[in-house]
């Protein structure tokens, strides 16, 4: 085991997956000489040439069309969105193409590839630096969308992703790249899409989150475990599809339902999550599911801590659905 | 059968910036190296002009070494500046005429400020508080200012270009003598909104500028990597635009290369793509360094075409330099820019409503909820309210 934080982990994944299988090209903006504008793919490039770590033209519509074009060829491109937020431009090629390649072609043309990109606030990076937009993926069908909270997870998620036949969208909460860190396993491991993890267990409240609010949830759940409140909660790890049966089950057990997320709160994952338990586990209910998220505007730059959903938000939703 | 041979090889690197570039014979070019102008191109800017020019490239760069230090020290979040571009910036803002408009990039306050933008609203924008035109919703640097015909500055790339084509559109079919000025970067040619820009404005002959700030860099990314052509001003020939390069650390040759291009859009013969040759002589932005890519001595190598020490060479040869001179007016912007950031530096954050206001014309109930909600909530660490 070694330290590590998720930058070095995600680093350690692609360096790892890029030796073992000669077929992974990493393609974007500053990728190559420079490693990356946060340095995910640090000496990639010395490492595997110019060939294998692309720097590209500024297009973000270009970097994930030729990759589709790379991915139909045979090659497995592990593209980089230099930000979730300039992610648009390609959101053509992504939603038109990407994620009906498959199903439109009768299965003839599976096309995958592991889209990297950094999310998430609280960097001071006003709108165009901090936004959360899984749901506009999670709402395409054919995409499977993922978000590790922690440098282990990180890297064993990256090579899981990598190795899975569809597309993935991996989402990097770039408020703890370098926060988050922990003993990582060295070597070749995954761990599975599709599988949330209990990352406290708890007998009140169930709380469901991922990235980068993981820690703000374990914040608030130590305060209201003061106030003899017990949290568990549900690092969901795989947006979409989601593991139904550890949000169910955790909800069956303690009857109340805390959904904490960044990004703006109408027709977020929250808003799936809660009817899914209400379609599954209504009558296990002891309290109406509650959403704290971001707000429906634009993400703001001077008030980003008073826009963000931290502990200070999660403990009083989290102390009155427990008394409910 | 026939075969598209590219005679410099699959690995040439015409675009890649050099200083001598320049020095092309397609390149506008108007101040010589000892400082005269040749007077086949001079744009005949009176005494008075030269200096006020002078004294905005020179307050552009003083603001900017101020805002690098205030991030340094923590006081604001982030700048994304100008350095060695002051006469791309300043000149193309110039020679706008009073009814034109301006589509910023990221990086052109200068122009922003030469066209009327009060130097402490721009101050309000790096601190983000309560006084910001923005109302502190964006990143420093992202302003805005309507009654200066300014547009509002977005990050994602390119996305002004065809913006300010439908601008200019929209003046030539409401026929008025308008036209739009639009800035962008090497590393935005790329970006599918240059192209449609391109086209669009060509198609329908609007009265638009497209000024390309070629300073060699799109962060670590080299022009060479953004284009196989031989720069960008060449792209506008397949687009039906006119196209024409200068040199972007002249001032004189990009105010004529910017009037030429808003004569002819004003007359109703159509956009002009200008690529002034400039160079980013600091890293990015505050967040970048640009030690990590950028080759050895290569700062050094274009610091010798510093367009304020070029025009200042100019100025000395025009007798309209001298040292007291020099100190005063550096004495003068120490203390507009120490008078301005103090007042914005005391001014309080946005208020925590004003969050809710500007997403629709009028809140809709679930913002109104929201805004309920957050007021009577506990505040975040650091955050009065
Ligand atoms: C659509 C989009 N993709 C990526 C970025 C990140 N980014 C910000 S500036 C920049 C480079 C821009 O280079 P250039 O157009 O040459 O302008 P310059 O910064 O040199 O003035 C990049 C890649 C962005 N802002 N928008
Ligand atoms: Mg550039």
């Amino acid at each position: 085991m070694a330290q590590m934080n998720m930058v070095q982990a995600i680093n350690d994944a692609l360096r790892l997956e890029m030796k073992r299988d000669d077929r992974v090209v990493v393609l974007g903006e500053d990728v190559g000489k420079v490693g990356g504008v946060f340095r995910v793919t640090a000496g990639l490039y010395d490492e595997f040439g110019e060939e294998r770590v692309i720097d590209t033209p500024l297009s973000e519509g270009g970097i994930i069309g030729t990759a589709i074009g790379m991915a139909l060829y045979g090659l497995v491109p592990v593209p980089e969105i230099q930000f979730a937020d300039f992610i648009f431009p390609a959101y053509d090629q992504i939603v038109s193409e990407l994620a009906k390649y498959r199903y439109r072609s009768g299965g003839e043309y599976p096309c995958k590839m592991v889209i990297r990109t950094p999310v998430g606030g609280g960097i001071r990076g006003g709108h165009y630096h901090s936004q959360s937009p899984e749901a506009q993926f999670i709402h395409v069908a054919g995409l499977k969308v993922v978000c590790p909270s922690n440098a282990a997870d990180a890297k064993g998620l990256l090579l899981a992703a990598i190795r899975d036949p569809d597309p993935v969208l991996f989402f990097e909460p770039k408020r703890v790249y370098r926060a988050a860190k922990g003993e990582v396993p060295e070597g070749d491991y995954t761990v599975p899409l599709g599988q949330a993890k209990v990352v406290r267990p708890g007998k009140d409240v169930t709380i469901v989150t991922w990235g980068a609010m993981v820690y703000e949830a374990l914040d608030a759940a130590n305060k209201a475990s003061v106030e003899g409140v017990e949290c568990e909660i549900v690092d969901l790890r795989t947006l979409w599809p989601l593991d139904i049966d550890s949000v169910v089950g955790s909800v069956k057990k303690t009857g109340r339902l805390v959904v904490v997320h960044e990004a703006p709160r109408s027709c977020g994952l929250g808003g799936e999550i809660v009817a899914l338990v209400n379609e599954k586990a209504f009558l296990h209910l002891e309290a109406p599911p509650v959403r704290v998220t971001g707000f429906d505007t634009p993400f703001p730059y001077t008030l980003e801590m008073e826009y963000l959903p931290l502990a200070h938000r999660i403990l009083p939703a989290v102390l009155a659905t427990a008394k409910y | 059968m026939t075969t598209v041979s590219n005679d410099r090889g699959p690995h040439h690197r015409s675009a890649e910036r050099r200083p001598e570039d320049a020095l092309a014979a397609d390149v506008l070019r108007v101040m010589r190296p000892d400082g005269s102008l040749d007077p086949a191109a001079d744009p005949h800017l009176s005494d008075a002009e030269v200096l006020e020019l002078y004294r905005a490239m020179v307050r552009t760069r003083v603001v900017d070494e101020r805002a690098v230090a205030l991030q340094r020290q923590g006081r604001i979040g982030f700048h994304i500046g100008s350095l060695g571009e002051e006469a791309t910036i300043v000149g193309s803002a110039f020679a706008l005429r009073p009814q034109d408009w301006l589509f910023p990039c990221y990086r052109e306050f200068g122009a922003a400020l030469l066209r009327g933008l009060p130097l402490e609203r721009y101050f309000d924008n790096l601190f983000g508080n309560a006084g910001d035109l923005a109302k502190g919703r964006q990143m420093p640097d992202h302003w805005c200012d309507r009654a200066h015909r300014l547009g509002s500055v977005s990050s994602p790339i390119g996305t002004q270009i065809t913006q300010a084509v439908g601008f200019a559109w929209a003046a030539r079919l409401r026929r008025e003598d308008v036209v739009a000025l639009v800035y962008f970067g090497d590393g935005a040619t790329s970006s599918s909104d240059f192209h449609n820009g391109l086209n669009f404005a060509g198609v329908y002959r609007t009265p638009t500028v497209l000024l390309c700030r070629n300073n060699g860099w799109a962060i670590s990314v080299p022009t060479a990597r953004q284009t196989a052509s031989e720069g960008f001003a060449s792209k506008g020939a397949a687009y039906g635009v006119h196209g024409v390069r200068c040199d972007g650390n002249d001032l004189f040759a990009v105010v004529r290369a910017c009037r030429e291009a808003i004569a002819r859009a004003s007359r109703g013969d159509g956009p002009t793509l200008v690529e002034a040759l400039t160079y980013r002589m600091s890293g990015h932005s505050t967040s970048d360094d640009p030690k990590a890519y950028r080759p050895e001595g290569e700062v050094a190598r274009f610091g010798e075409l510093d367009p304020i020490e070029r025009l200042r060479a100019h100025l000395v040869l025009r007798g309209q330099w001298s040292a007291p001179a020099e100190a005063a007016l550096h004495a003068e912007l120490a203390e507009q820019v120490r008078a301005c950031l103090a007042a914005a530096e005391q001014k309080p954050a946005p208020a925590l409503a004003s969050m809710f206001e500007d997403v629709y014309a009028e809140p809709p109930w679930h913002l109104c909820e929201q805004r309920e909600a957050l007021l009577a909530g506990p505040r975040a660490k650091g955050h009065g309210g």
